[in-house]
């Protein structure tokens, strides 16, 4: 069995990507985290969950990636003592996942330094937990007054500015508190949450093959990637059943076009955020282009709703493959234009070079991940460390940087997108023939499933159990922004606060993936 | 520069024409006086507003910007504060997270204004319904002129719902 470099027996998980489980004591957490650290496995994910209705108390959840694979770690708790050692002072990314495990299933990490509450605002009180199976997901609680205290930063000269939740732009809703003395930001911390909707509460209400419509909305911008990790996690779930080849590459291909649009987007903003609207302009000319392509050879702008747990929904005709590959082909070359005029602007370069930086050893630390962390020297990308199909014989080249600035981002941005595109070349020209789509097996119940994919923004995970009659007894689902937003706090320090938005926009966090 | 300036002469003008009004999406008899319709429409400041959305909604309406679609030529863009606006544009199921921030922004639009509803979630709650997390609708927090679907809606069909609602 696998995990033998951290010392411990875990049954493999049918599904694509290599992924184990195995169940610890509480006990025993603190000392294999610290080992796994030592061994350079990074923290992926951490959640709670309630056993019981099936017998059990609650229990802690941890996905933590190796070499060999994905390992989820169950850590069962007592119900009346649902208590664990907490791991933020290991790993620092588990500090607000800790927080929030706490607000929706009441399982305490002891010795966390932070007790604040991260997902819960008002919406509920502080002894409802609402993730409980006793919990009825209609059950309105009076809305409560939201308190929330702020780290203060004080001395001559120092205040506050406070940004959010509605934003000056159109953005996503969130809360920033600016501790800043001039110009100079001393400090930033963030308040997520506003965006809770109750998503991983919705997806008990569902059975396995609805979920997949709401994965495909837990942010909006990373449809396709979720949508694929929830998939993923179904196929594992019933069994192990492999979607067939030409389905596999059709996700390919989503996923690259998806990481183009989103990378097309943000070069674009990234030259507007710098007084170059000439880039907005450009770049959103070519997004747009892109997008109506995705509509008229898939059906949808975002292609949202197309990959399904067995395949995808629609195929590609040879026609339209070549409609495609021409675009691809003008986009190329314009981006390659256009990379050129960013390359040579002074006025740009001088607001992107040495601004925002994440140093390496920082990105380590926090686990900084994705494209953001590939741009300060993390050489990470599951689509090259799992190689799975359709990745498999692709031979995708890592887009990397190591100066972790804002520059740096762009240039790893610019560096994956003309990957994608070749990637897609290389998927159309190879596409095999025969079904899109494998009839699913039944799930058991408490069978489990792993889903894994990298996105344009990072990766992105989906842990599922079955309950009874294909129906979901606990969707966990990932986003990369757990990691990052963290490290945003640390980018800004001594920057000064009008680069805020260029710092931000670099990164593009996900508030809806982030506040589920 | 050259090379700039020649990027943008090859890339001509891509501006297409503004979709046509759609007076079926309209939920609330139009507020607005005649005389304050004309001026609006010429000068039309819009405060965005995402309530809960999973940000599909978002990057329609940045779309609308983009050269394609082009809001600003028809006098409408963007603002950075309520006080400034005109318009509410609201995405999203409102999270009852949000719903306090909502209420306060519709409250701090100085009068007269009008509020569109953007996609599924805006009009009915979408796929996230009503929860004790989720309000649902916009409708059901703020009261809301035009509606528009779509999940997410077209650049067009946003545009299409911004006109309707200054239409007479």
């Amino acid at each position: 069995m696998g995990f033998k470099e951290l010392g411990i027996n875990a049954m493999p998980l049918p599904g694509a990507m290599p992924a184990f489980r195995a169940s610890i004591d509480a006990g025993e957490l603190r000392a294999l985290c610290e080992k796994s650290r030592s061994q350079k496995a990074r923290l992926v994910a951490l959640w709670g969950s309630d056993e019981i209705p099936r017998g059990g108390g609650y229990a802690l959840h941890l996905a933590l990636a190796a070499p060999s694979g994905l390992l989820w770690l169950t850590v069962p708790l007592a119900r009346e003592q649902a208590r664990y050692p907490g791991i933020a002072d290991i790993y620092s990314s588990a500090d607000r996942m800790q927080r929030a495990a706490y607000d929706l299933f009441g399982i305490y990490a002891l010795d966390n330094h932070d007790r604040r509450k991260w997902l819960r605002h008002g919406a509920w009180p502080s002894d409802v937990f609402p993730l409980r199976k006793e919990f009825n997901i209609a059950t309105r609680s009076a809305a409560k007054e939201d308190q929330y205290p702020f780290i203060k930063v004080e001395g001559e000269g120092v205040h506050e500015i406070p940004v959010g939740p509605v934003h000056a732009g159109t953005i996503e809703p969130g809360h920033f508190r600016f501790s800043i003395v001039g110009e100079k930001i001393l400090r930033l911390e963030e308040r997520l949450g506003y965006k809770h909707k109750g998503i991983e509460k919705r997806f008990e209400t569902m059975t396995l093959e609805e979920g997949a419509r709401l994965a495909g909305r837990i942010s909006g911008d990373s449809t396709v990637a979720y949508a694929w990790a929830y998939a993923m996690a179904v196929e594992g779930i019933t069994g192990g059943i492999e979607p067939p080849r030409r389905a596999l590459a059709l996700r390919g291909i989503l996923l690259e076009l998806e990481r183009i649009a989103n990378h097309l987007g943000d070069l674009g903003y990234l030259g507007n955020d710098v007084g170059l609207s000439f880039g907005f302009f450009q770049f959103w000319r070519l997004k747009e282009d892109l997008l109506r392509l995705n509509a008229r050879l898939f059906g949808h702008r975002y292609l949202m709703d197309l990959i399904v747990p067995g395949g995808v929904a629609r195929d590609l005709s040879l026609p339209d493959a070549d409609l495609l590959l021409n675009q691809l082909e003008k986009i190329r070359v314009d981006v390659a234009t256009l990379k050129s005029i960013y390359d040579e602007h002074a006025g740009a370069q001088d607001r992107f070079i040495m601004t925002g930086k994440v140093s390496s050893e920082l990105a380590e630390k926090m686990g900084l991940t994705g494209f953001a962390g590939r741009a300060s020297g993390i050489f990470r990308d599951l689509r090259i460390d799992y190689s799975i199909p359709p990745y498999q014989e692709l031979g995708v080249q890592l887009a990397s940087h190591t100066r972790g600035d804002v520059a740096a981002r762009v240039s790893v941005r610019f560096d994956e997108l003309a990957e994608s595109i070749r990637l897609i070349h290389t998927l159309v020209r190879q596409l095999p023939s025969g079904e899109i789509r494998a009839p699913l097996a039944e799930a058991a119940s408490g069978a489990a499933g792993i889903g894994w994919v990298e996105g344009w923004r990072g990766e992105i995970l989906i842990a599922l159990e079955a309950g009874e009659d294909n129906s979901v007894h606990r969707c966990h689902a990932h986003d990369p922004s757990w990691q990052n937003w963290p490290v945003l706090q640390h980018a800004v320090i001594g920057n000064i606060v009008p680069d805020f938005p260029l710092i931000n926009k670099s990164f593009n966090l996900s508030y809806s993936g982030h506040d589920l | 520069m050259y090379q700039l300036l020649k990027q943008i002469a090859k890339t001509g003008i891509k501006t297409e024409a503004a979709p046509r009004t759609d007076e079926t999406l309209r939920l609330l008899q139009q507020r607005l006086q005649e005389g304050i319709l004309n001026y609006l429409g010429r000068a039309l400041a819009i405060r965005h507003v995402d309530a809960g959305s999973c940000n599909g909604c978002e990057l329609e309406i940045h779309a609308t910007n983009s050269p394609y679609y082009n809001l600003e030529r028809l006098g409408i863009k963007f603002v950075a504060s309520p006080r400034h606006a005109d318009m509410l544009l609201v995405t999203g199921p409102v999270s009852r997270h949000m719903e306090t921030a909502l209420k306060r922004t519709y409250q701090a639009t100085p009068d007269p204004k009008l509020v569109v509803a953007i996609g599924d979630c805006g009009c009915n709650g979408g796929i996230f319904g009503e929860n004790y997390a989720s309000c649902g609708s916009v409708a059901n927090v703020i009261p809301v002129d035009v509606a528009v679907p779509g999940c997410p809606p077209s650049p067009l069909a946003i545009m299409q719902g911004i006109l309707t609602a200054i239409s007479k």
